[in-house]
């Protein structure tokens, strides 16, 4: 089954060639290459930016204005940072003209840790995205869910910020996305550039189709009825896994796959929490002034005579960077048994 | 010399990029201190010494424009300063909050309205304009009523609902791109619409404007550098507004290049400095960049040395400095020298506006303020407000 990488691809392709997607571009983006993670091989529309990430927005925003429908990408999110006057604008250009612009764009950057890309390729961008309004911003965890994303973000009319967890680009899907083959190696062959020359080469596309995935669906990723974790990117299969180990302590967990950070679903958020009176909201992004806080902070705001225990956040720590070491990186952000000592804590929590 | 032969031969040596012959400077007595050194173009890619550059026109005894356009730039001109003065005036009197805008620059913003192709789509113009250019907006026919409740923030504002400051204007079936504070961020949005227009054909161009301390901004460097891409390059004539200030922070203490316009020549773009005080000038060398840049599907950038005449905005005092040129006064003079227009019937022209601008003033001072509630509106593009946010 497609990895999210070729799951990417494959939308991009549905995209370019059904949704009116007219540039997809940024640093290494078009041929040969297709992307560092390889997400936009084969694709018609691609090309090469100059290595300019102010540049590259401005041409987004400009497209956008002139009513093309860009994609661009920053090779990673850590080099975002000096476009975020821009990406300002972007969120606020329908709202500052008073209706009369959008900007249908959508920006994808590769986000957080996992690859041991120490101090420049581990950043995360959750928490800084959610602070500038106008945007909608999503973060899959799935290779299902990112072509998914991916469709709605090209349907829709206001800026979109694309999250793509690195470390889960190489992870092969456990739902298949309609129309792939059944066989891992016949997509290969079929959507992989291969090694050396390229200039010959043309993907083959399958015949994928849409898959009813909306910006704003929560996603019920595993049922339970003790103790409710939150989690997005990253983290979410550490989350499955660390309500696994629970089980066999006995412990049920209900896990939930946010997908899209903003504008999120309360419904099912406040649905599970209600039901649970426990929960746990778990990110990779530092600490203070974390996402998650906003979220422990609506559960308090509008939960708190239905809770059994404080909501909880676990979250990156507050340091400046996360080191090159394997154990300066495991130590900065949270890892499967920091998930699961936080859910035994909060599930077993009693005043 | 007949004047109508006298204009065709300097219109002709305008399209030659040459200088006509019997062209001598007529006054001598003109402030020259800050007015513009004479136009020059440059055929990039290699800088050319001063020494060399050619001016399209300089002074001479006719005007190389026909009356018609003339005594329309001067309208518009006129028309624009009184906006301003009375946007002044309604700040001063509590009737806003913060004037900024470009009296001083009517010379050069005029003609610049008159020679875009106004509409919406990528067949028309598109606009990216800075906090200076009431004057070309009312050149491209708008009303001045809508920049006067922009600055009282009326709900009827019709460029931000009463969201924005003075001057940042945004019009949608105009292509007139909105005005953000932001220095220099519509250099890197410019390139994106003129991608979309040179994919689209046409003559559709891309016009960004803004001034000359926000050059040193990474935003400029990325308009020459996407627009000048081998085999890419894009229809976006830049322009750059030289008042010589960035707020009190003079040209010559920041900036190390003697002209703004030699920085396009390192990417082979043709470039050229222009008199922005001078409307015939202006219009002459405007006319031949948008030539070029429709037609050729190339950038031109353009520095035009400009006036600030009313300081940098109402954060230091919004009041007439003395010792800059003023463009309209000077132009008065000219049209009159040459039995365009009297005096008289300029300063007829003048106070009809003034009461016009002090109309629509009263007008506007009687205009609801938006509701509170509507901070929720235009969150989204088509969408109602944010659905997790608690609305009260
Ligand atoms: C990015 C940014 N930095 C600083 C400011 C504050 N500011 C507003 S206008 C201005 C000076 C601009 O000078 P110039 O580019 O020459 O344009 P002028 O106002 O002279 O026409 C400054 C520093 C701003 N609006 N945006
Ligand atoms: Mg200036």
């Amino acid at each position: 089954m497609a990895n999210m990488a070729q799951a990417l691809r494959m939308a991009l392709h549905y995209a370019e060639e059904k949704l009116g997607v007219t540039d997809i571009f940024g640093e290494d983006v078009g041929p040969p290459l297709g992307g560092v993670f390889t997400c936009t091989q084969g694709l018609r529309t691609t090309w090469n930016s100059p290595l300019d990430e102010r540049g590259i927005i401005g041409m987004a925003m400009g497209i956008a204005l002139a009513g093309g429908r860009p994609i661009a990408e920053i090779q990673f999110c850590d080099y975002i940072y000096n476009t975020v006057d821009l990406l300002k604008l972007a969120g606020n250009t329908c709202w500052a003209s008073n209706g009369q612009w959008n900007l249908p764009m959508v920006v994808m950057t590769p986000v957080g840790s996992g690859i041991r890309g120490s101090i420049y390729h581990s950043h995360s961008f959750d928490a800084s995205a959610t602070h500038i309004p106008g945007w909608k911003i999503v973060m899959p965890s799935t290779p299902l869910d990112a072509y998914g994303l991916m469709l709605a973000a090209c349907k829709e009319q206001n800026p979109v910020m694309f999250l793509i967890p690195k470390a889960l680009m190489r992870i092969k899907g456990e739902e298949p996305i309609p129309g792939e083959p059944g066989e891992d190696k016949a997509l290969s062959r079929l959507i992989d550039a291969p090694l050396g020359d390229r200039s010959q080469w043309k993907a083959q596309w399958p015949d994928t189709g849409e898959v009813g995935i909306d910006i704003g669906q929560a996603k019920v990723v595993r049922e339970g009825r003790q103790v409710t974790v939150v989690s997005y990117g990253r983290t979410m299969p550490l989350c499955r896994s660390a309500a696994e180990v629970l089980a066999g302590e006995g412990v049920d967990a209900e896990v939930l796959d946010l997908r899209t950070l903003w504008p999120y679903d309360w419904a099912t958020l406040k649905a599970s929490i209600e039901k649970t009176g426990r929960v746990l909201f778990v990110n990779e992004d530092t600490e203070v002034t974390n996402f998650g806080e906003h979220l422990v902070r609506r559960t308090t705001d509008e939960l708190f005579y239905q809770l059994l225990a404080p909501p909880k956040l676990l979250a990156g720590k507050f340091v400046p960077g996360i080191g090159l070491a394997d154990t300066l990186e495991t130590a900065s952000v949270p890892q499967e048994h920091d998930v699961v000592q936080a859910l035994r804590e909060l599930a077993t929590q009693a005043p | 010399m007949a004047r109508d032969a006298k204009k065709l031969e300097v219109v002709k040596a305008a399209k030659q990029g040459k200088k006509p012959a019997a062209a001598k400077p007529r006054r001598t007595s003109r402030p020259e201190a800050k007015v513009a050194q004479p136009a020059a173009v440059t055929a990039a890619p290699k800088p050319q010494p001063v020494s060399a550059f050619k001016p399209i026109i300089t002074r001479s005894d006719e005007l190389p424009l026909d009356r018609a356009l003339l005594l329309r730039i001067h309208d518009t001109m006129v028309k624009a300063r009184c906006l301003e003065e009375r946007l002044i005036a309604m700040y001063k009197s509590g009737h806003g909050y913060f004037w900024i805008g470009g009296p001083g620059e009517e010379a050069f913003n005029v003609p610049l309205g008159l020679l875009i192709k106004k509409g919406e789509g990528p067949a028309f113009d598109y606009l990216h304009f800075h906090y200076r250019q009431s004057a070309t907006f009312l050149a491209l026919g708008e009303e001045p009523l809508g920049a006067i409740r922009q600055m009282k923030n009326t709900a009827s504002d019709p460029y931000s609902g009463g969201r924005n400051f003075a001057g940042h204007f945004s019009k949608r079936e105009w292509n007139l791109c909105p005005v953000s504070s932001p220095i220099e961020v519509q250099y890197a949005m410019a390139p994106g619409t003129a991608h979309v227009q040179k994919r689209f054909g046409g003559d559709g161009i891309t016009i960004v404007t803004g001034g000359d301390a926000g050059t040193a901004e990474g935003d400029f460097a990325s308009c020459l550098v996407w627009s000048s891409r081998p085999g890419q390059e894009l229809p976006v004539l830049i322009l750059v507004t030289n008042n010589r200030w960035g707020i009190s922070t003079p040209y010559g203490q920041v900036q190390g290049v003697e002209r703004l316009s030699d920085r396009g020549a390192a990417f082979g773009m043709r470039t050229k400095t222009i008199d922005g005080n001078d409307p015939i000038s202006s219009y002459l060398e405007l006319k031949e960049a948008f030539e070029y840049v429709r037609t050729e599907r190339k950038p031109y950038l353009v520095e035009a040395n400009v006036s600030r005449l009313f300081g940098h905005s109402s954060a230091s005092g919004a009041n007439l400095i003395k010792g800059e040129p003023d463009c309209l006064e000077l132009f008065e003079e000219k049209l009159a020298a040459h039995g365009v227009l009297s005096r008289a019937d300029a300063k007829a022209l003048r106070a009809r506006y003034v009461e016009e601008m002090a109309e629509l003033a009263r007008q506007a001072k009687e205009e609801p303020l938006p509701d509170g509630s509507t901070i929720w509106e235009h969150v989204y593009f088509g969408e109602g407000p944010p659905d997790p946010l608690p609305k009260g």
